[in-house]
């Protein structure tokens, strides 16, 4: 029983206690302990690639005491585990200041900023990482690629390659890939670097996952109105307060950003100053049923983008991801009822004056000709609760079973 | 038959599936996300077979293509039965304990030897022979998928018995990573079904037939409910045309378009004294309308979608409808009211509560659970159920039999000949969604397909002198349309393919044949004869 107990043997993450979780990474466990912990590499529907080193723990097993990437580290029974010593913390600015000086100001104004704030930039922010600490290195470029959907700001890239990896690993379409080696490495697209050439979907994970808005929904940021001064998050080089294991202890009496669930797993930290309110809901095309969050911005639809927390974890194609909000906002909506007039003309009308026609006629047919000469075609395209009405409505008011749905055709 | 028209099991376990049998499923253009995990079970080793007419892009991940002629799904799986039963590799315990009529399914498929069946779908024999091999083997980690490639045939629910003869022999009913698997096309057809939107069902599967499910409705709706079955849709068209249908109420499906041999659709709504139409778009179907009714879309309404795999999810409202368009609840709530026959219902959380206090496959669920743990899978029958994976689970315990039930190989009901010598097979692109009234405005969208495609491979375009990207002409008996060309080995030799998401330029339901499945009554999309010609000098080209 002896070897029972010990894979029972919880784990100590700065003073919080959590089970073990046998087989899991450490940075699983963390979460479970609710620590913060930034990674810049990790996407957790992707095996871990542990080089970033944002996620670097200190863990101390038998007396033993080392600094591990917590998200390849496997956890163990009975460990503990430090994820803020003093040493770490530096060592995560000094990685974070040598990020910055490979990229553009990611803090440059954009109306992108309305959507919050990318791990990136969050956790520069939160370990007060300064832009100019190191002389700046040979940029990446911006690649002019006119696709609709996707905007490629390489100057913004810290070769992560969560991109790439995505695109390879769980699409499986390997539409981009990396070239060069080191700081030399590129993200390219096959064919061109143009992406409508490539074996591309336009699935847009790879704008899912990307930490630094290197890669951007083009329609979306196009679609959003800039942020005003006042709301704009702090700039680079202003540190916030850290979320460190005491502000994170006390929880209840801080007040906790907005937050929704990212592609990393953990939480992305939208801030008061987010401009941007999100609905969780469902793709409307196929009955896969892909979670999303529908984006206003002052009562506007302008866009979407996947739920991480639905089944579906972020995934969508190219219509869940591109094409769910345009057709809402269309010019061409039916906004009045409408009644054809003698000659054959549509005219407005009132909901009464339609509503009362409507019924009137439905009356007329059934109680001269019988209920079975009319029928009611429902919708795979509405709710389940009007399509409840809509059967309830054909067998009580029509006093017919002639009612069925698209679901043949 | 087994089960219901819904996912066994969960998208998420196919991912896990040593076997993937995909069968009339273009799955990673109309079902991509699904497509993610069939990718990652072969990434973990698992084997993929396709079986389908054209050579889509899925068949990159598969160990095997089996490329058979359109129409000829049953002499396959029937042969595979044949395999499997002929070299004892089906589960003897559990057709023993858990199955009905097998004695009757050997007897039938006896004459289905692989190589007759090789002869009707053009498949060589040991194709079939390994398959069938492969799925008893790995049984019961074996899960069949499939879509309107197996039911848009005039014997679309024989295929659909010949899948679930299969599975059954091998046990792959309430077992994890196993089962049978229809992908749903539609955001809600599911969530249309589970609420009784069907000439012959009540919320929630229950049986009209049945006098103790029209009592308890008749009992909660406090009025006496009609005895006598509805009619479909189909049935209701050839009504319209004999004057026996007088009016007909359409809520948001755009028939005219989407219907085969629209001609056929047109003319009955003509013939229709009173028609209404509740939509978002003045779409095709609208024109024909007396009465257009401006409905709300869904990112104006609050609601649940049932998915493919039987899991209820809450949709919410994120802005306003447009000018004085109206949720579709809202609007029958109206219509109730001015019947004279108001409801005390006053939002989707309250219609929902009547649903699930009417149908036990979802009276576990409520808008509060849905908020705090996201969808849950039907069934599930109480507040702390926590919805159901995968169906058939408790039929091992309770030893309910699934039936078998052995089919004949039926062609479709029109086949090439001299006058219309190809194939014509319609279905969906990855970016065009149906008949286009939301990709069609999606900004972008046109980049990607700009328009419609007939697919013709290079021996038919060569012998045709067609070319790469210029215009023809397609025609059926039914209609005639002209279109751009494509030519690519996607489609096989003596077959084209077309979607319907540009009804405006090409509107591909003109040629598409008005043959249903006697049971079903599911149009056969899937075949339907043409002929492919060049456009004579001098005739203007339209584009």
């Amino acid at each position: 029983m002896t070897t029972s107990v010990a894979t029972e043997a919880p784990i100590d993450v700065n003073g919080v206690t959590v089970p073990n979780r046998p087989g899991g990474r450490v940075l699983e466990v963390l979460r479970d302990a609710g620590a913060n912990v930034p990674t810049l590499c990790y996407d957790d529907r992707l095996e871990p690639q542990g080089t970033c080193r944002m996620c670097l723990v200190e863990v101390e097993i038998d007396g033993r005491t080392e600094t591990v990437a917590s998200c390849t580290a496997f956890s163990e029974p009975g460990m503990t585990v430090r994820t803020h010593t003093d040493e770490i913390v530096e060592y995560r600015k000094t990685l974070l200041e040598m990020l910055l000086s490979e990229i553009d100001d990611p803090s440059k104004d954009g109306p992108r900023s309305a959507l919050g704030d990318y791990e990136f930039q969050d956790a520069v922010r939160e370990y007060g990482a300064r832009p100019d600490a190191f002389p700046p290195l040979e940029r990446r470029e911006k690649v002019d690629d006119p696709n609709p959907f996707i905007a490629r700001d390489y100057d913004l890239c810290i070769a992560c390659f969560r991109c790439t990896n995505i695109c390879n690993d769980w699409e499986q379409v390997a539409a981009i890939t990396v070239s060069g080696r080191g700081q030399d490495s590129k993200i390219f697209s096959h064919f061109n670097n143009m992406l409508l050439e490539s074996p591309c979907t336009f699935c847009g994970q790879c704008v899912n996952t990307c930490p630094t808005g290197a890669l951007t929904n083009r329609k979306l940021v196009d679609a959003l109105a800039p942020l005003a001064p006042a709301a704009r998050p702090e700039q680079l080089g202003e540190q916030v307060e850290m979320k460190t294991p005491d502000s994170w202890a006390g929880g209840a009496s801080k007040k906790r950003p907005q937050s929704i669930p990212g592609p990393s797993g953990g939480p992305v930290e939208l801030g008061p100053e987010t401009a941007v309110d999100r609905t969780s809901t469902i793709c409307p095309y196929c009955g896969v049923g892909c979670g999303i969050n529908l984006l206003t911005q002052d009562g506007e639809l302008v866009g979407s983008e996947p739920d991480f927390s639905a089944p579906s974890r972020g995934s969508l194609c190219v219509k869940g991801q591109f094409g769910s909000w345009d057709f809402i906002n269309s010019k061409e909506r039916l906004t009045t009822p409408l009644i054809k007039n003698a000659d054959g003309e549509f005219e407005p009308a009132s909901w009464d004056e339609a509503l009362t026609l409507v019924t009137d006629r439905l009356k007329h047919y059934r109680d001269t000709y019988g209920p079975d000469s009319l029928v009611f075609w429902s919708s795979a395209r509405t709710t389940t609760e009007s399509n409840y009405l809509a059967q309830k409505f054909t067998r009580v008011a029509l006093r017919t079973n002639n009612i069925d749905n698209c679901s043949r055709t | 038959m087994v089960g219901k028209g819904a996912m066994s099991n969960s998208i998420e376990e196919i991912a896990g599936a040593d076997m993937l049998l995909v069968i009339g499923s273009n799955t990673t253009e109309a079902h991509p996300v699904i497509a993610l995990r069939m990718k990652k079970a072969v990434r973990k080793g698992a084997n993929l077979v396709v079986i389908d007419p054209r050579k889509i892009e899925l068949t990159r991940w598969a160990n095997r293509f089996i490329q058979l002629k359109i129409g000829t799904d049953i002499p396959i799986l029937n042969a595979m039965a044949h395999v499997i039963i002929n070299e004892g590799l089906y589960d003897a315990e559990y057709v023993e304990n858990r199955t009905e009529g097998f004695e009757a399914l050997k007897q039938h498929v006896a004459m289905y030897t692989p190589e007759f069946s090789s002869e009707l779908s053009g498949v060589p024999a040991e194709q079939i022979i390994a398959t069938a091999r492969e799925y008893a083997a790995a049984s019961p980690k074996a899960s069949i998928c499939y879509t309107l490639g197996i039911t848009e045939h005039s014997c679309g629910s024989h295929n659909v018995q010949a899948i679930a003869n299969l599975a059954l022999l091998c046990g792959n009913f309430g077992r994890e990573n196993s089962g049978v698997n229809p992908l749903r096309g539609q955001n809600n057809v599911q969530g249309a079904s589970d609420m009784g939107a069907l000439p012959t069902d009540l919320p929630g599967y229950q049986k009209l037939e049945k006098p103790e499910v029209r009592e308890k409705f008749e009992k909660a709706w406090g009025t006496p409910l009609p005895k006598r079955r509805g009619i479909t849709k189909i049935t209701a068209l050839d009504q319209m045309i004999k004057g026996e249908v007088k009016a007909v109420f359409i809520m948001g499906e755009n028939t005219v378009v989407s219907d085969p041999c629209s001609g056929h659709s047109k003319r009955a709504l003509e013939a229709a004294e009173f028609v209404v139409v509740q939509d978002i778009f003045m779409n095709d179907t609208a024109r024909l309308a007396d009465v257009v009714l401006p409905a709300a879309a869904f990112a104006e309404v609050e609601g649940t979608f049932a998915n493919s795999e039987r899991r209820v999810q809450r949709v919410r409202k994120s802005v306003e409808p447009p000018g004085e368009a109206r949720a579709d609840w809202r609007i029958l709530l109206d219509l109730f009211e001015y019947m004279g026959l108001p409801q005390d219902l006053h939002s989707p959380s309250e219609i929902w509560d009547e649903v699930a206090a009417l149908a036990p496959i979802l009276s576990g669920i409520s808008y509060e659970r849905l908020d705090r743990e996201g969808g849950i899978q039907w069934p599930c029958p109480t507040p702390d159920h926590p919805g159901t994976m995968y169906l058939h689970k408790d039929d091992m315990d309770s030893g309910l039999p699934g039936q078998f039930a052995p089919v004949d190989h039926i062609p479709p009901v029109e086949e090439p000949d001299d006058e219309y010598p190809l194939f014509l097979t319609t279905g969906r692109r990855r970016s065009t969604y149906h008949t286009g009234t939301q990709t069609g405005r999606a900004i972008g969208f046109d980049v990607l397909v700009p328009h419609e495609m007939a697919e013709i491979n290079p021996v038919d375009a060569l012998a045709l002198g067609i070319e790469d990207g210029e215009m023809v002409r397609v025609s059926s008996r039914r209609g005639s349309l002209e279109v751009h060309a494509k030519v690519t080995d996607r489609s096989p030799v003596g077959a084209i393919f077309m979607a319907f998401a540009h009804p405006d330029t090409a509107p591909t339901n003109v040629l598409t044949n008005d043959a249903y499945d006697f049971i079903t009554e599911t149009p056969e999309f899937k075949a339907c004869a043409v002929r492919v010609e060049k456009l004579g000098v001098g005739e203007a080209v339209a584009d």
